[in-house]
C-alpha cells in the first residue's frame, strides 16, 4: 500500500467577520496518498480554497477558528505554531495559486523567487541555487531557462508565468502538491498543457496533488478522487470514475452539465445551475442545495448525511432521492436536454 | 466609488474571500451611503472628532455673546492703560516699567508684560490673559477662530467645487479639454504650496483685486480664501479626475448617452452621484488643510492683516513674546490643533466608510 | 533611456516656461497697479514715476515685460523693489542654510516615518498601533508655526525652560559642524514632524494593503520568515509610492518651501528671504524664490519618474 500523506478529518474553518460568523467548512475528511491526484470541485464559496489555504496554514489569524485534525505524516499540523508551519510550507507542502500574475512578485526576477524558496529550506549557495532553479525551469518547459531565469514576471506568458509557479512550489520536492484553480486564469489551449505539465511532475517528484477547480472536465483525465463541496460541505465523493458516471448529487450533474463536451451531441446550449450559492452567515435548513434543486421534495428539509447509498464502496454522497429515479433523471441535466426543453 | 468599489476590490486573505463570499448576498440591494452611515455609526472616535469639530464652530459662532457676557472687551479693544481687579487687588493689564533697589543697587525692571491667564479671577475679563496691546486673548480666540473656521470652510468648498466641475470637464470631455485642465493641475502641483500661496497672496494685498466685475480690497479676507482655494485645486482635482476618467466609460453613461442625454446632465446626474463619497472625503481632509494653511499665510503676514484676528496672526504677535507672555501663541496653537485633528480623524472615519482609497498630499513647511 | 530623458528634459523646459509666465502674472499683472508708484513712495514727482517706469520696463508689451523678468532671472540681473539688492544673489546665500535644514530633516523625517509607518503596521489594531496612529494624527495636526515656538520655548535659548537648545540662529557647517549639528537640530525635527505624521500613516495603509496581495502569500507559501515577507515582499513594494511623495516633499521644502521653519527659527536661507519681503511687498524676491521653488519640483519630478521605473521593473520608459 502506497505511503498515506495526509489525512483530514472532519475539519471545519469559521470566520469572525463584520457582518457575523462565516462557517467556510463545515466539516471535510480525506485522505491522500503518494502518488495521488485528488480533485476539489465546486462553484466560489463552496469553501474548497479555505480548505487548501488551511492545509497550508495560510488562512491563520486572530478572527479564525479551526476544528478538526490535518495530519501530515501524522502530524497535526492546525497544532503546529506559524513559525513551526515555515518549515512545512514550501519544504512538505508546496502550493499553486490561481493567478500567476498577481501570485508572483512584480518586482523581483523569476529566478530569484525560486532561489529564494530554495534558500528557505536548504542551506545552499547561491549559485547551486541558482543552477537548480534554472533545472526546475527547463523541467517545467521554460525555453532556454538559462536566459529566462533573469527575467521579470511581466516579461512571462499567461501560461510561463504559471510553469514557473509551479517550479517554485515544487524547487524544495514537496510530498503535497496543492493546485488551487491553476488554470483557471489561462487560455483554454494553455490548460491543458498545465494539467498535463502537473500530471507529469507528479510523477516525476514522486508526490501527490490536490488540484482544486470549479471545472470538473479539467481533472477528468487526472484526478484518482474527487470530493464535490457545496456551501462548505462535502456533498459527494467518489473515484473519479464513479462521479463522471454514476453522480449522485443534483448538484453534481449541475457541474457535469457545465461542461462542453465532444463525445454527446452539442446540445443547444450548456446547463447552467439556477441562482447562487448560500450565503454562509445564513445557510438554509435542511439540505444546503434544496433552494436551486430541481428535484427537492419534503424530505429535503432534513440535511442528508455523507453516506454511501449507492452499491459502488466509497461513493458517498448527502442527497435523499432514490438511487434510481437519479439514474432516470440525471441525464437531461447533464446532457443539457432540461435546459433546452425549459 | 463605492459602485465600483466591488470591482476592483481583490480577494485577498481567505478570510476575506469567506466573508466576501459569505455576506455578498445580505449586502445586495443597499445603498452605499446606508451602508457607509451604519458604518460610521460604530467608530464612537470619528463621531467624537465630529462633536468637538462642531462645537469649536459654536463657540467661535457665540463670540459676540462672549463679548457681552462674560469679557465686556471686543475682540480689537486696545487697553494698554486699563487695571483690572483681580482678588480686590488692582493690576495694570501692561506691567509699567519700574525701578527696584536690590542690596543697595538700582535695577531696571522692564514693563511692557501683558498679564497672563486669570481664570476667571478678574470677573471674566482676560481668562486667557492679555496680549502686548492690552486685547483680551480669549475674545481674540473666539474672534480669530470666527475667521480661521470662516477661511478653512469657505476655501476648501470653493476649491472642492471648482476641482469637480474640472475634474467632471476633464474626465468626460477628455481629448484636448483633458489636456488643458491636466496641464493646469500640473503647473499649479509644480509650485510649493505654501509658496505659491503667499505669492498670489501678497500680489493681490498690494491692491486688491480688480479685474472683470470683481472688485476686491487688498485686506479682505477673501483674498485669502481665494487663494487657498486655488492652490489646492489640483489636490482634489486630480483624484478626482481619475475617478471620472475610470467612470466615463462604463455601461451606465453609455445607457445615459444612448437615450440622449445630454452631457452637463450626464455630468452631474451620472458621474457627480458616482463620485460624490470621493468628493464628501477629500473635502472634510482638504479643510483641515486649508485651516493649517491659512494659520501658515498669517503667520507670515500674508493671510489675515493687523488688526483683525486669526488663530495665525495670534501666534505670530505672540512670537516676539514667547519668554514673557507665551500665552498669546500658546492658546491659539491648542485651538488649530484640537480643530484639525478633530477633522483629521473625522476624515479618517468618514473615509474608511465611505472610500477606503482617497489619500491627500500636503505639506505646510 | 537616453531619448526618454532628452525628451523630458525638453518637456521639463517648456513647463519651467510656462512655470515663469505663471509667475509673470501672478506678481505684475495681478497686483493691477504701478509698481512705479510704490517704488517712488509719496512723494514722488510725475517725471521721477516716470524714469522709474522706465527703468523697469514698465512701458513695454507684457510679452517684453516677460522676456525681460525671465532674462532678469538667468543673468542674475533681477533687483529688489525695496533695497536696491541683487535677488539671485542673495537667494544663493540662502542655499547652504536651505539644504542643511531640508537634508537634515529629509533623513529624519523619512527614517522615522518608515519606522512609524512600519510599527504600526506589524501592530495593526493593537494599542501600540493606536498610540502610534494617534501621536502620528497630532503631528500632522499641529500648525507647524506653533511648534516650533513651543519648542523653541521649553527646549531652547537662556530663557527656555530646558535650555538644551541655542535658540536660533545658523553655524555654517563649514565652520564648526558640531554647532551646526547643535543649531540644527530643532529646526530638523519642527520640519520633520508633519511628514514623520503624513508617511507614516501613508506607510502602514500601504503595508496594510500590500499584506493582502497574491504575491505574499505565495511567499508565505515558499514558507519564508515573516521578517523576510515583511521586509522583501512588503516593504519593499509599500515603499515605491513613498519614494514619489518624498520626492516632491523633499524638492519643496528644498526651493524654499520651508519658509515658516526658517522663519520661527530665524535661519537665513531662501524661505526666511521670501518671508522677509513680505512685509514690505517687494514682489522680485519672492517672485525669484517661487520659480526657484517650483524648478526644484519640476526637476525632481523628472527623478522620481526615473526612480520609479528603477524600483518598479514593469514601468518603461518610452
Amino acid at each position: 500500500m502506497a505511503e498515506r500523506l495526509l489525512e483530514v478529518k472532519d475539519l471545519k474553518v469559521r470566520f469572525a467577520t463584520e457582518d457575523g460568523i462565516v462557517q467556510a467548512v463545515s466539516g471535510i475528511s480525506f485522505e491522500l496518498e503518494r502518488g495521488k491526484v485528488l480533485g476539489i470541485v465546486g462553484e466560489s464559496g463552496s469553501g474548497k480554497s479555505v480548505t487548501a489555504m488551511t492545509l497550508m496554514g495560510l488562512t491563520r489569524g486572530v478572527n479564525a477558528r479551526f476544528e478538526g485534525e490535518v495530519l501530515y505524516k501524522g502530524t497535526d499540523l492546525l497544532k503546529i505554531s506559524d513559525e513551526g508551519m515555515q518549515d512545512y510550507r514550501g519544504n512538505e507542502l508546496g502550493m499553486i495559486f490561481q493567478d500567476p500574475m498577481t501570485s508572483l512578485n512584480p518586482v523581483y526576477k523569476i529566478g530569484d523567487q525560486i532561489v529564494e524558496a530554495i534558500q528557505s529550506h536548504e542551506r545552499v549557495d547561491k549559485r547551486t541555487a541558482r543552477a537548480r532553479t534554472i533545472e526546475l525551469l527547463r523541467q517545467v518547459g521554460i525555453p532556454n531557462p538559462d536566459t529566462r531565469v533573469d527575467d521579470f514576471p511581466h516579461q512571462f506568458s499567461g501560461g510561463m508565468r504559471q510553469r514557473a509557479m509551479i517550479a517554485m512550489a515544487l524547487s524544495c520536492n514537496p510530498a503535497v502538491l496543492i493546485a488551487d484553480e491553476p488554470t483557471t486564469a489561462l487560455d483554454v489551449t494553455i490548460q491543458a498543457q498545465i494539467v498535463e505539465l502537473v500530471s507529469r511532475l507528479k510523477d516525476d517528484f514522486n508526490s501527490a496533488v490536490i488540484f482544486i477547480t470549479h471545472d470538473l472536465g479539467v481533472i477528468a483525465d487526472i484526478a484518482d478522487e474527487i470530493i464535490v463541496m457545496y456551501a462548505g460541505r462535502v456533498v459527494e465523493r467518489g473515484s473519479t470514475r464513479d462521479v463522471f458516471y454514476d453522480p449522485q448529487m443534483p448538484y453534481t450533474w449541475g457541474l457535469l452539465g457545465s461542461i462542453p463536451r465532444l463525445d454527446r451531441p452539442r446540445p443547444d446550449r450548456l446547463h447552467t445551475i439556477e441562482g447562487s450559492p448560500p450565503s454562509l452567515i445564513n445557510l438554509p435548513e435542511g439540505c444546503k442545495f434544496r433552494p436551486r434543486c430541481p428535484h427537492a421534495f419534503e424530505k429535503c428539509k432534513q440535511e442528508p448525511a455523507l453516506e454511501n447509498r449507492v452499491g459502488t464502496p466509497g461513493h458517498l454522497d448527502r442527497c435523499w432521492l432514490d438511487v434510481d429515479f437519479k439514474r432516470d433523471h440525471r441525464d437531461e441535466t447533464i446532457s443539457g436536454d432540461a435546459a433546452a426543453a425549459a | 466609488m463605492a459602485t465600483t468599489g466591488h470591482e476592483e476590490f481583490t480577494l485577498d486573505t481567505a478570510s476575506e474571500l469567506a466573508a466576501e463570499e459569505g455576506s455578498a448576498h445580505k449586502i445586495q440591494g443597499r445603498s452605499p451611503w446606508v451602508l457607509a452611515g451604519r458604518r460610521l455609526r460604530r467608530n464612537y472616535v470619528a463621531l467624537a472628532s465630529l462633536g468637538v469639530f462642531i462645537l469649536v464652530v459654536v463657540c467661535c459662532l457665540l463670540a459676540p455673546v462672549y463679548v457681552s457676557q462674560v469679557s465686556h472687551i471686543g475682540e480689537n479693544d486696545v487697553r494698554s492703560d486699563a487695571v483690572v481687579v483681580v482678588n480686590g487687588k488692582h493690576l495694570r493689564v501692561i506691567s509699567q516699567g519700574h525701578t527696584k533697589i536690590v542690596n543697595g543697587v538700582p535695577q531696571t525692571v522692564f514693563g511692557g508684560v501683558p498679564i497672563g491667564p486669570q481664570w476667571g479671577a478678574a470677573g471674566g475679563q482676560y481668562i486667557l490673559g492679555a496680549d502686548e496691546l492690552g486685547r483680551d486673548i480669549a475674545t481674540r480666540l473666539l474672534y480669530g477662530g470666527r475667521n480661521s473656521l470662516f477661511i478653512g470652510v469657505t476655501s476648501a468648498a470653493i476649491c472642492t467645487v471648482l476641482s469637480v466641475i474640472l475634474a467632471l470637464l476633464a474626465g468626460y470631455f477628455g481629448g484636448i479639454v483633458d489636456w488643458i485642465i491636466s496641464r493646469f493641475f500640473d503647473l499649479i502641483w509644480a509650485f510649493p504650496v505654501i509658496l505659491l500661496a503667499i505669492a498670489i497672496g501678497t500680489a493681490l494685498s498690494i491692491n486688491g483685486f480688480h479685474h472683470w466685475f470683481i472688485n476686491i480690497s487688498g485686506s479682505s479676507l477673501w483674498i485669502t480664501i481665494a487663494v487657498i482655494a486655488f492652490v489646492f485645486i489640483p489636490y482634489i482635482g486630480r483624484p478626482l479626475r481619475g475617478q471620472v476618467l475610470a467612470l466615463r466609460n462604463r455601461e451606465f453613461v453609455e445607457a445615459a448617452t444612448a437615450q440622449g442625454a445630454g452631457s452637463v446632465r450626464i455630468m452631474f446626474t451620472e458621474l457627480l452621484p458616482n463620485i460624490a463619497s470621493s468628493v464628501l472625503v477629500l473635502f472634510t481632509l482638504i479643510v483641515a488643510n486649508t485651516i493649517l494653511t491659512e494659520v501658515g499665510l498669517s503667520f507670515l503676514n500674508a493671510g489675515v492683516r493687523f488688526p483683525n484676528p486669526s488663530w495665525g496672526t495670534m501666534i505670530e504677535e505672540g512670537s516676539t513674546s514667547l519668554a514673557t507672555a507665551p500665552q498669546i501663541s500658546l492658546f491659539a496653537g491648542i485651538a488649530i490643533a484640537i480643530t484639525v485633528l478633530a477633522l483629521n480623524i473625522f476624515g479618517d472615519g468618514l473615509r474608511d466608510a465611505l472610500d477606503p482609497r482617497a489619500k491627500i498630499r500636503i505639506e505646510h513647511g | 533611456m537616453g531619448a526618454y530623458i532628452v525628451r523630458r528634459v525638453f518637456g521639463m523646459l517648456l513647463v519651467l516656461l510656462a512655470v515663469s509666465f505663471i509667475v509673470y502674472l501672478i506678481f505684475i499683472v495681478i497686483p493691477g497697479g504701478d509698481p512705479a508708484l510704490r517704488i517712488a513712495g509719496r512723494t514722488a514727482t510725475p517725471q521721477n514715476i516716470a524714469a522709474i517706469r522706465q527703468k523697469l520696463g514698465l512701458t513695454q508689451p507684457f510679452i517684453v515685460q516677460w522676456w525681460d523678468l525671465l532674462k532678469q532671472l538667468f543673468t542674475a540681473k533681477l533687483i529688489s523693489y525695496y533695497n536696491g539688492t541683487n535677488v539671485v544673489s542673495q537667494i544663493k546665500q540662502g542655499l547652504p542654510v536651505t539644504f542643511s535644514l531640508s537634508i537634515g530633516a529629509g533623513i529624519i523625517w523619512m527614517g522615522f516615518g518608515i519606522l512609524v509607518g512600519l510599527i504600526s503596521a506589524v501592530k495593526a489594531g493593537r494599542f501600540s498601533d493606536r498610540v502610534i496612529t494617534a501621536f502620528a494624527l497630532i503631528g500632522i495636526s499641529m500648525p507647524v508655526a506653533w511648534l516650533g515656538l513651543v519648542l523653541r520655548y521649553f527646549f531652547a535659548g537662556e530663557q527656555g525652560t530646558l535650555s538644551w537648545f541655542p535658540d536660533t540662529g545658523y553655524v555654517p557647517l563649514t565652520s564648526d559642524p558640531a554647532q551646526w549639528f547643535y543649531h540644527m537640530l530643532l529646526p530638523w525635527f519642527t520640519l520633520a514632524v508633519l511628514f514623520i505624521g503624513f508617511y507614516g500613516r501613508v506607510l502602514r495603509s500601504n503595508i496594510l494593503d500590500t499584506i493582502n496581495e497574491d504575491f505574499v502569500r505565495t511567499a508565505k507559501a515558499k514558507g519564508l520568515t515573516n521578517r523576510r515577507i515583511l521586509v522583501r515582499h512588503v516593504l519593499r513594494a509599500s515603499l515605491i509610492p513613498i519614494v514619489t511623495l518624498f520626492g516632491l516633499d523633499f524638492a519643496s521644502v528644498l526651493g524654499g518651501g520651508a519658509i515658516i521653519t526658517e522663519t520661527v527659527y530665524q535661519i537665513h536661507g531662501v524661505g526666511w528671504y521670501a518671508a522677509q519681503s513680505i512685509g514690505t511687498q517687494d514682489l522680485p524676491p519672492l517672485m525669484a524664490v517661487t520659480m526657484f521653488g517650483a524648478m526644484f519640483i519640476v526637476v525632481f519630478t523628472l527623478l522620481v519618474d526615473l526612480a520609479y521605473a528603477w524600483l518598479d521593473p514593469r514601468i518603461r520608459l518610452t
